[in-house]
């Protein structure tokens, strides 16, 4: 049976084999076609010969989360060659280079094999070392074209544009393209049962990953300094930062930039420069992973206390920090929640997708600099470094940045005494002063704690004691300002909280439990502190799933402490492998905790 | 240690400067340090040299670390914003906000065990990134709050108070700073205000990155026999090399006593300084030179005080990064937000 823009492909290649562009290439031809899709990067902490994977679904039903098994396997990677045959789908095609011969013993009978002589093609075609290694890649996305029935033009139009002006590398990408094509047209069995046809499936939407958008947030947002420090999988925000504010944030004229940025010596110097910056009034970020988080505590109890604005955001990756630092996790909730000494807590915002990494990004700015104090933007390297469908950017031209409660010089010339931390509005947030305002108003000194509501430093309890309980008015005041969450019935009496990228499989998930009788109701956390609407989402079910990518249920913990939620009442559903959650993992263990409590189904299902 | 806070009246005959404030404008609280301790000695130079510069007091940002050293911030510039931030974390605060703002004049206080110990990484990429401050090491080789460790500046064979030597060579910031691309480079000691004012006025003065290391001793735990930064051991040791008699682009500065002649320079605890002139054959703009001099005059146990190393019209942060003119933290929505428009292109060019 012939299916249609529904399947996963996965790629196995060798890292540095230039196979990145390729699987680019054609992720990009197939959302070019109209169809949905997402993109995964698996790839090791190795710059050079060890095996990299890329994963491409194509998906009409917009199921973006990742699968367990692949329907097509283009295996190049002769390392990884029984590993990458073993997951395939029952009836899934196997694609190789059949230059060479196989070991027999791999074999499977269950899955179509399809052998292209790729190196034996380019060897008669190209003679340049490099480009034979290059286009080899190249070979397979050509004769995958005629397998799959795509569209050639949309490929040889995206080989003209991605290297316009520098044309004389289009003609041989072409012909490479053409080479794997003729000779699957030749002979191969063309088109397979699993094929691609166009669609109009994407309207407006864009093709983009999470790290980009967070930069161009931040640009949107009116951030004028990036510090960090390269770490995976954070670093393509400082890079997209850069990428884009040359060319949106520069004079025209004088050629002067509206921007800074400064790769620092480490994580503690790239945050101390941006709470620098947020002090001296200027809208700063840093970038980092859970690594950078850790070296960035002390710094962030400090902002909290001192009450300094300032936005990080942490692409989360497996912890520790050795261990798998280019695969996915949630694994840095209860670090990033409490980072510091002493009483501290930080707001956190939850994307889940890349045109929420942008709103929340601009955003973030906005609120750090109403409550004057540290916001923390989570993503991870699922959502952070790999390409998924996602509604476009979008701003509104009206808008106008947020800069909270900042005297300026007039302000100050009609106060007759101030004080830094004076609670006037009663929402726990004072009025701040920037260095320079006045020659003899406002000034004060900022330090960690031990201060009156006069900013004068005191060791007395009682004034410790103020400052401490004004803080917690003032989280009370974040929560209200923080995004809703988003909830969803559909009349289950059971519900299921996710947050991030746990969102990503959550449609297919629920699809596939309504087939086995199981309705739940939804509700994504997009930020913490948590609202009221959190509260009686999970008061008013009888059963709460909490999914989330880490061993400690640290959304459970959180949970239970900010809202104070019996913890028997959420059920965990984790996952911390390093691969982002598959609808199948949630669905097994959603069915099984209904199976073993014997729970009611809507209808009965066949097990 | 004294709790009478000053009180508000002046003299009216109190010498005013250019833009007819006192010298009171430029002070702050009274010092909760030690009595007689080095450090409030540099409070002093600060808020006589910023005076003397005549610059407004609020267009001052003070930063620090954690120690002695970084508390005293709080006690000159009253008027001036300060941040006292985390321990041996000062240079990247004052980096950021140097990025935020770079119209107001930066003064960082920083001590050995601050900078030379759990800082060393982020002096040294401060004077890397050529952060347009003054940035004074109040360096008394101790760690005071918490009761007389040694720090790394102290000397090999300097005891503690306690008669215990000290076992590791000393790290030395002045020539650590020449070495990393300082532009003003300058040693004194916390008694010798003559020395001391100068330099400072020069090193606010100065575009770029101008450090000043200020042996200051502890009255508690580094001023006794044993120690090399006591005030007699200092006292004994020290060949100044260069007096601040420079002309900046903007001011003259100029010290009291002439070339060629020694000077007693009576100090707060009521003891007397001898400082000797230098020739004139030595020469702060070789960074080469600079360094070799300062390490064999330590070889020799001396302490070379002055402006050691000078590098005129130096680029600064600013200036590598090419950054606008206008201060970052005066840029609006205008000037930061790309809007609508742009945003479609990006859209388009992601499709």
């Amino acid at each position: 049976m012939t299916s249609y823009n529904e399947f996963v492909i996965r790629f196995a290649n060798v890292n540095g084999s230039g196979s990145a562009s390729a699987n680019g290439m054609f992720a990009k031809a197939l959302f070019r076609m109209g169809i949905p899709v997402t993109t995964r990067n698996i790839f090791p902490s190795n710059i050079q010969g060890l095996p990299t994977w890329y994963e491409v679904r194509a998906s009409a039903r917009e199921y973006f989360g990742r699968r367990e098994k692949v329907d097509i396997m283009v295996a190049m990677n002769a390392e990884t060659y029984t590993e990458d045959v073993d997951r395939l789908e029952s009836g899934g095609y196997l694609i190789y280079d059949s230059t060479r011969g196989r070991p027999r013993e791999l074999c499977r009978e269950d899955v179509t094999e399809i052998g292209i002589p790729i190196t034996k093609l380019i060897l008669s075609e190209f003679s340049d070392p490099k480009q034979r290694q290059l286009f080899k890649n190249i070979v397979y996305v050509g004769a995958l074209s005629a397998l799959l029935n795509m569209e050639f033009e949309v490929l040889t139009s995206m080989v003209a544009s991605q290297y316009r002006g520098k044309d004389k590398l289009i003609q041989p990408n072409i012909r490479a393209l053409e080479l794997g094509r003729n000779y699957a047209l030749k002979y191969l069995p063309c088109p397979m049962d699993i094929q691609t046809r166009s669609a109009d499936l994407i309207g407006d939407r864009i093709l983009v990953d999470g790290n980009e958008a967070s930069a161009l947030g931040a640009i949107y947002g009116g951030a004028t300094l990036c510090a960090w420090y390269p770490i995976t999988p954070s670093t393509s925000v400082a890079d997209a930062f850069e990428k884009h504010a040359s060319r949106l944030r520069v004079d025209p004229e004088t050629k002067k930039k509206r921007f800074a940025i400064i790769q620092a010596e480490d994580e503690l110097s790239a945050i101390g420069m941006v709470i620098g910056a947020g002090w001296n009034g200027a809208r700063a970020f840093t970038a980092t992973s859970g690594p950078g988080i850790s070296l960035m505590n002390e710094f962030l109890g400090l902002a909290y206390f001192a009450e300094v604005p300032a936005v990080v955001f942490d692409v989360q990756r497996a912890g520790p920090s050795t261990g798998m630092p280019t695969r996915t996790q949630q694994s840095d909730l209860l670090s990033v929640a409490f980072a510091s000494h002493g009483d501290t807590k930080h707001p956190i915002l939850l994307p889940a997708a890349p045109k929420e990494c942008f709103d929340f990004a601009a955003d973030a700015f906005d609120l750090a600099e109403r409550i004057q104090s540290p916001v923390i933007v989570m993503t991870d390297l699922e959502l952070g470094m790999n390409q998924t469908l996602s509604e476009p950017f979008q701003w509104d031209d009206s808008r106008r940045y947020d800069r909270g409660k900042v005297l300026d010089f007039d302000d100050l010339e009609e106060i007759e005494r101030y004080g830094r931390y004076v609670d006037s509005d009663g929402d726990g947030i004072g009025y701040r002063t920037l260095p320079g305002t006045h020659p003899t108003k406002g000034s004060f000194f900022t330090r960690g704690s031990s201060r009156n509501e006069w900013a004068v430093y005191t060791e007395d309890p009682q004034s410790y004691i103020n400052n401490m309980d004004r803080l917690t008015k003032k989280w009370e005041t974040i929560r209200r300002l923080m995004p809703a969450a988003e909830i969803e019935s559909r009349n289950g009496r059971a519900g299921i909280i996710y947050f991030g990228t746990t969102t990503t499989p959550m449609k297919e998930s629920l699809l596939m439990l309504d087939e086995n009788g199981i309705a739940l109701n939804t509700l994504r956390i997009r930020s913490y502190p948590f609202g009221a609407d959190v509260a009686e989402f999970i008061e008013t079910h009888e059963t709460i799933f909490l999914v989330e990518q880490n061993r400690d249920a640290q959304m459970k913990s959180l949970l239970t402490l900010d809202l104070g939620i019996d913890p028997e009442k959420i059920i965990s559903i984790l996952y911390y492998g390093g691969f982002s959650i598959s609808a199948d993992y949630i669905v097994d263990s959603v069915t099984e905790h209904y199976v073993v409590n014997k729970l009611p189904r809507l209808r009965e299902v066949e097990s | 240690m004294t709790f009478v806070p000053k009180p508000s009246a002046r003299h009216p005959l109190l010498k005013t400067n250019e833009i007819g404030l006192t010298r009171r404008d430029y002070e702050a609280i009274v010092s909760t340090l030690c009595a007689g301790c080095g450090h409030d000695s540099v409070s002093a130079a600060v808020i006589q040299a910023c005076h003397e510069l005549s610059i407004p007091p609020h267009q001052f940002a003070k930063v620090s670390g954690i120690g002695c050293s970084s508390k005293t911030p709080s006690y000159f510039l009253g008027n001036a914003h300060g941040f006292n931030s985390v321990h041996g974390r000062m240079p990247s605060i004052a980096t950021g906000a140097y990025i935020a703002n770079k119209d107001l004049k930066y003064i960082g206080i920083s001590g050995d065990g601050d900078s030379a110990s759990i800082g060393l990484g982020q002096f040294a990429h401060i004077i890397r990134r050529r952060v347009n401050m003054c940035y004074i090491v109040d360096n008394n080789g101790t760690y005071g709050l918490t009761k007389g460790q040694f720090s790394a500046t102290n000397d090999r064979g300097s005891t503690s108070k306690r008669g215990v030597p000290n076992l590791y060579a000393p790290i030395d910031l002045v020539s650590l700073a020449i070495q990393l691309g300082a532009s003003f480079v300058a040693r004194s000691f916390s008694g010798d205000k003559q020395q001391l004012i100068p330099l400072i006025k020069a090193a606010v003065l100065h575009k770029g990155f101008a450090f000043i290391d200020v042996i200051s001793p502890c009255v508690m735990f580094n001023n006794h026999d044993g120690s090399t930064k006591s005030y007699t051991h200092v006292r004994n040791h020290t060949e100044p090399v260069v007096d601040a008699n420079l002309i900046m682009p903007r001011d003259e500065i100029t010290v009291e006593y002439e070339e060629g002649t020694t000077t007693s320079v009576p100090m707060h605890d009521g003891s007397k300084l001898q400082l000797r002139k230098l020739s004139d054959s030595y020469e702060p703009n070789n960074r080469v030179s600079a360094l070799t001099y300062v390490q064999k005059a330590q070889e020799e146990g001396e302490i070379v005080t002055g402006l050691l190393f000078l590098e005129e019209d130096a680029v600064d942060c600013h200036d590598i990064l090419g950054t606008l003119d206008t201060p970052f933290n005066e840029l609006d929505e205008e000037n930061l937000c790309p809007g609508t428009e742009r945003l479609e292109q990006i859209n388009d060019s992601l499709r």
